[in-house]
């Protein structure tokens, strides 16, 4: 193979906030490939893709361009009110001999130029007016036009439909023959082997693989992705879960055909008590919506939610009564509250049941944190110390904290363990094991499948919303996830034409 | 191209720290330190300061104002701001003169009933309808005025009944009822921010609504509350300044109250992006805004100097408030 890089990254680290966020990268992009970017979420692919454009500068390790790099992101970054023939030549307006722009050569050249990419739509209308597919597109225009070299493409068919879709790759493959190097941040595995020469993975800041694509097979990929290699052996006690638990019969949380489309599609999920059960995909797969439909925080089109037996209405508040609590993935916007205390943030959603007549009781208030700093270890100078100030492991302390003083009977964990060191990792992993033995029934996200394996009595693997497999006992093992999550779909050229024949009837 | 090496993993903490502390510092004592500076300052160089006379004086003055404040700091911890209290002030002066006839107390009901609703107004069109709270208050801004000069007829009317005149004129003890009023409801602020489950949950919603929002925290019903505490205490305000000027003036009352309302918040500790309320803090942005106006005053230089100068105490206020995480 004949190398020509556009792009060369050598050694590259990045550390934000004592994180590493890169570390020690070697990337090479060559003329006119189509090269896969995958990892799952914090592995590390924002954070490169920033370093090649110039908005991070790495902490060490060089990068050489030889080439204009033009990033096309999953939120279309162009003016929304200006029309699209003024997006697509902003900054470089054809001018009239006074310098004014000239606006009938805009338009007339802009129309043109979209043909190209089958856009047929009036360019003197605002962009925002077109279809999120179409907008894509005048951002891929307008990064052709502007003599772009490479073109990064950050999951640009994540809102798309699927006849949309169709249209982009073609495009891709387009700029493929033009000799323009795309790298292709996509999750989609059907998507990247069709359409991509090459793939790099990243994992926890690290380039683990990079190579031809079509000499992976996709449970190698995904595995890749996920963790160590099928072929490693899997060794015990590398989490800090213990055995099995034992399971009553009656479930205490069912979740019957959880539908918000597109995102999750006829999700069943059922926990009895002292179980945890685990929900295994790949980002995007709809593990977080499912938990957020379960508590109410995402809007469903279908589905109920029954805790014993009983219907739950679909809000937040009905659901916390009923015993749902849910630990949130984003522990910095969706859970703590940085300028309240420690004491603040773990009473927080159990402060009316220490209140009476709405005021609040502080003696109460330190009774309770009392107990679970020490349960939890959460290492404080004191509980007015603002939340703000402790490690990640210790935030997530305190967001657990929170929800377990609510007495809950149902615990939905997304994400626990991301972000933070490995001891306070250990810690939450026993306690997890700990609070399922005591009788809490656990529904268990995670993106890492020693994690998932090791501390779930039960998986339910996603796959695009969907429930592609249940294991347990023997059948828990890593092969049959990672089989689960990489099939096939057979049925994808019929789901892809069902979609077609849905958005004409929609007519658009 | 070249590799760099890494950086050595040392930082000039101590130094990084004792100015990260001093900010905090500022921050958190700015208001008090300067309310200090100015007393001092009158006390040496202003004759006829350190009167009882002039203390009152000064005190009566500013005490609408801290009872607007006290509203807008609520308001603001929440991440919101309520631009139509000068508005509901102009209203409920505008209803007082209907009931008067029907005895003061009613007169009054009535006022605080309408602070209440347009406060509620308020809420229900930033919680419910999901409007950006300076554009939602913004149309109560202009409208509430308007309205209160269509229920007033345009007219000025001048109040005689001796009971409510007392409310803007009488003393207890020496002291202003007014200012007694403003002091009292510094004290129930202070305490439902700090020690009730509606303050905190405020406060919560204030520094991440979304997390709250997912702690199952009631966001619509405080969000309301918050907008109809502030629109009673704007009306409360309006009232005591109805009553000491002995007439009902819904075309200048309460104008521009929602400036100077924000400028004492701002300029006690509380930040314009929510999750902190400082009830002591917005009582000294009061007391020092109005110093500084009286001060000027005494040393004979026009309204406009003193206006420029509050500018620029507001404008030190934000820049010491910007070094926040």
């Amino acid at each position: 193979m004949p190398t020509d890089p556009v792009i060369e990254v050598a050694g590259v680290t990045k550390t934000f906030a004592g994180v590493r966020a890169l570390s020690d990268v070697d990337f090479t992009l060559q003329r006119g490939e189509v090269h896969a970017l995958v990892g799952e979420n914090g592995a590390g692919k924002s954070t490169l893709i920033k370093v090649l454009t110039g908005i991070h500068t790495p902490d060490a390790g060089s990068i050489t361009r030889n080439g204009h790099i033009s990033t096309i992101y999953q939120e279309v970054n162009l003016v929304p009110l200006m029309s699209v023939s003024a997006n697509l030549f902003l900054g470089r307006e054809p001018r009239t001999r006074f310098g004014l722009i000239d606006r009938a050569r805009r338009d007339a050249d802009a129309a043109e130029l979209l043909r190209g990419y089958g856009i047929t739509a009036d360019v003197s209308a605002p962009l925002g007016t077109l279809a999120v597919g179409e907008q894509q597109m005048v951002a891929l225009a307008r990064a052709v036009e502007a003599n772009a070299d490479v073109v990064i493409m950050d999951e640009p068919t994540s809102s798309l439909e699927p006849r949309e879709v169709e249209t982009l790759l073609g495009v891709v493959r387009k700029l493929h023959e033009q000799g323009i190097a795309i790298i292709y941040v996509s999750h989609r595995m059907d998507e990247l082997y069709r359409i991509c020469d090459t793939v790099t993975v990243l994992r926890d800041g690290v380039n683990v693989h990079s190579g031809p694509l079509d000499e992976l097979p996709r449970i190698e990929l995904v595995s890749l992705m996920l963790g160590r290699s099928v072929k490693e052996i899997e060794s015990h006690g590398t989490t800090a879960f213990g055995e099995d638990h034992h399971a009553d019969a009656q479930p205490v949380l069912e979740a019957r055909d959880l539908t918000s489309k597109p995102r999750i599609n006829g999700v069943n999920v059922s926990i009895r008590p002292g179980e945890v059960v685990g929900l295994a995909g790949l980002l995007g797969s709809g593990r977080t919506e499912t938990a957020k439909a379960i508590i109410g925080a995402f809007p469903i089109s279908g589905g109920t939610v029954l805790v014993g037996g009983k219907p739950v209405a679909h809000s937040v508040k009905a659901s916390m009564r009923a015993g749902i609590s849910m630990l949130a993935e984003d522990r910095k916007t969706e859970g703590i509250i940085p300028n309240l205390s420690v004491r603040e943030n773990i009473v927080l959603a159990a402060l009316p049941r220490l209140s009476r007549f709405g005021v609040t009781s502080r003696s109460k208030q330190d009774r309770i944190v009392d107990t679970f700093v020490k349960r939890l270890r959460i290492k404080v100078s004191s509980p007015e110390q603002k939340v703000a100030e402790l490690s990640g492991g210790n935030q997530q302390k305190v967001l657990l904290a929170r929800w377990l003083c609510t007495e809950p009977k149902i615990l939905l964990l997304d994400e626990p363990t991301r972000g933070i060191d490995v001891g306070a990792k250990a810690e939450v992993q026993a306690l997890i094991d700990e609070l399922a033995r005591e009788g809490l029934a656990v529904l268990l996200i995670s993106s890492e499948l020693d994690e998932l394996l090791d501390g779930a009595d039960r998986l339910i693997v996603l796959r695009d919303g969907s429930v592609a497999g249940e294991l347990e006992g023997d059948r828990l093992t890593r092969e049959h996830v990672l089989e689960a999550i990489a099939a096939e779909v057979k049925d994808d050229a019929d789901r892809t034409t069902a979609g077609h024949a849905a958005g004409q009837q929609s007519g658009h | 191209m070249t590799r760099t090496a890494p950086q050595p993993a040392t930082r000039p903490v101590s130094k990084a720290a004792t100015s990260a502390a001093r900010t905090r510092w500022l921050q958190d004592n700015g208001v008090y330190v300067a309310v200090a500076v100015l007393l001092l300052f009158n006390a040496l160089f202003t004759s006829n300061f350190l009167t009882l006379g002039n203390f009152t004086t000064q005190l009566v003055q500013a005490a609408p104002v801290l009872i607007v404040a006290l509203g807008m700091a609520l308001v603001i911890g929440t991440e919101g701001v309520d631009l139509s209290v000068g508005a509901v002030m102009a209203l409920a002066a505008a209803v007082i003169p209907l009931y008067l006839g029907a005895g003061p107390l009613m007169a009054i009901t009535m006022a605080l009933v309408v602070g209440v609703l347009a406060g509620a107004f308020n809420g229900f069109l930033v919680a419910r309808v999901g409007i950006q709270p300076i554009v939602a208050t913004l149309a109560l801004l202009v409208g509430g005025r308007g309205l209160a000069l269509v229920i007033a007829d345009g007219q000025l009317v001048q109040l005689r009944d001796p009971s409510f005149l007392e409310l803007g004129a009488g003393n207890v003890a020496g002291i202003p009822i007014s200012v007694l009023i403003a002091g009292a409801l510094a004290l129930v602020i202070a305490a439902v921010t700090n020690r009730t489950t509606f303050g905190r949950q405020l406060v919560a919603i204030g520094g991440n609504r979304k997390a709250a929002t997912l702690a199952g925290l009631p966001v619509t019903r405080v969000l309301i509350g918050v907008y109809a505490i502030c629109g009673v205490l704007a009306a409360v305000a309006g009232v005591i300044a109805t009553s000491r000027l002995a007439a009902s003036d819904p075309a200048d009352m309460g104008l521009l109250m929602e400036l100077s309302a924000i400028t004492a918040v701002v300029v006690g500790g509380t930040p314009l992006t929510g999750g902190k309320v400082r009830v002591l803090g917005t009582v000294f942005g009061v007391v020092l805004m109005q110093l500084v106006r009286a001060t000027l005053i005494k040393h004979n230089l026009p309204d406009s100097i003193a206006q420029m100068i509050q500018a620029a105490i507001i404008v030190a206020a934000v820049y010491v408030a910007r070094e926040r995480r």
